[in-house]
């Protein structure tokens, strides 16, 4: 009881620093462990983490249709599926942006997207936006790696995909790249978090 | 215009006299990052505009043309100095738009809207440096916005309303 007393009074103080001081930083941070989902696919099915019997691990993308940054990375999005579904580590997109305030992001339109691109992994709708809050997720494009855990799935990434939005080629560091190679060879991730521009989440006002 | 009126001088000249000054009046145009009419910085460039040590009010604002949240706010920003005429309020936009755009998108914007804040445009791949540098809680959406003056600095990740915005500039105002 007093653990709570105690957890509401911070929660208390956070709320009043989030208005007054600081963005409030919620969500995951590296080492939790991350909620599970049932958001409806492209193809009308509902797809959980839990559905993945035999993966390691996810490589969890909040992204959209309308954000320049998320489009610039759609081709290094489906290149990662390429590579990493099949060791284990597939990716899962969900869209994270309210669809009244960004029509372009829409059902129908993710459907297009993923046609256009010739998306080889899942493209969830994040309706009532209940999961991004969870992970914390503010801008797309906004990457969360997981591992299967016995407890769970543990927060092992969160940041940008690379060190270069505007070229491909350009790119020194691939974050995620080397995060999962470090999972797969049962090593530590060595840059555990990055940061990038992106697009804020849109929400009603 | 005037830029490139100049540039073409230098290079027509450049070409009758010797036909390598037209590689480096080329290489001077870029390395001045001058697009006509607009300022390209990357994050050390960037940097002295964050840190002025005068006694001034800055309004640091960053924002694209793509981003619809800050094209919505921009005219708050705009209208701040006209609000409070006897202060003195610098006010800078910092444009995040990609550098394939600056002329197809950004300046074409400027000129539509007649911005009449300064405008300068960021281009550094390097966000996972220069975006906790300015700030350590910024987790790199936009718009984002700085107000300081002097030691006094607040971040702000979020879009303003227009009274928001007063509300919290009044607070640097004495």
């Amino acid at each position: 009881m007093k653990t709570l007393k105690l957890f509401s009074v911070v929660g208390i103080a956070v709320l009043f620093m989030a208005f007054s001081t600081q963005p409030l930083s919620t969500g995951y941070k590296v080492g939790d462990m991350a909620t599970d989902f049932s958001l409806e696919n492209i193809d009308g099915k509902m797809v959980s983490l839990a559905d993945y019997k035999d993966a390691k691990g996810f490589i969890v993308i909040f992204t959209c249709n309308t954000c320049p940054y998320a489009v610039a990375y759609e081709d290094r999005i489906v290149a990662l599926d390429k590579k990493y579904a099949k060791k284990g580590y597939p990716v899962i997109a969900i869209m994270p942006n309210d669809t009244d305030v960004k029509p372009g992001d829409n059902m129908e339109a993710m459907k297009a997207r993923a046609k256009a691109k010739g998306f080889t992994f899942p493209y969830l709708m994040d309706k009532g936006q209940k999961i991004y809050p969870q992970y914390g997720a503010t801008k797309t494009p906004h990457v969360y790696l997981l591992q299967k855990t016995k407890k769970g799935n543990e927060v092992k990434y969160i940041g940008a995909i690379d060190d270069n939005y505007k070229d491909a080629n350009a790119v020194t560091e691939k974050y995620v790249e080397n995060a999962v190679d470090a999972l797969l060879g049962g090593e530590s991730v060595k840059t555990t978090e990055t940061r990038a521009i992106g697009c804020s989440i849109k929400v009603k006002s | 215009m005037r830029y490139l009126i100049i540039f073409s001088v230098i290079l027509s000249i450049g070409c009758k006299e010797a036909p390598s000054k037209k590689e480096s009046s080329e290489e001077l145009i870029v390395e001045n990052n001058f697009i006509e009419g607009l300022t390209v910085v990357d994050y050390d460039g960037l940097e002295p505009y964050l840190n002025k040590k005068d006694d001034r009010l800055h309004v640091v604002n960053f924002w694209a043309t793509w981003c619809a949240p800050c094209v919505k706010e921009l005219p708050y920003f705009e209208a701040l100095r006209e609000t409070y005429p006897n202060e003195n309020i610098d006010i800078l936009l910092v444009s995040l738009d990609f550098p394939n755009k600056y002329e197809s998108k950004l300046l074409p914007f400027m000129e539509k809207y007649q911005l009449k804040s300064e405008v300068i445009a960021l281009d550094d791949t390097n966000q996972n440096r220069w975006i906790p540098a300015i700030n350590e809680n910024w987790s790199g959406a936009i718009p984002a916005t700085i107000i300081y003056k002097g030691e006094k600095r607040k971040f702000y990740e979020q879009s303003f309303t227009e009274d928001e915005l007063k509300t919290e500039l009044e607070q640097f105002l004495n």
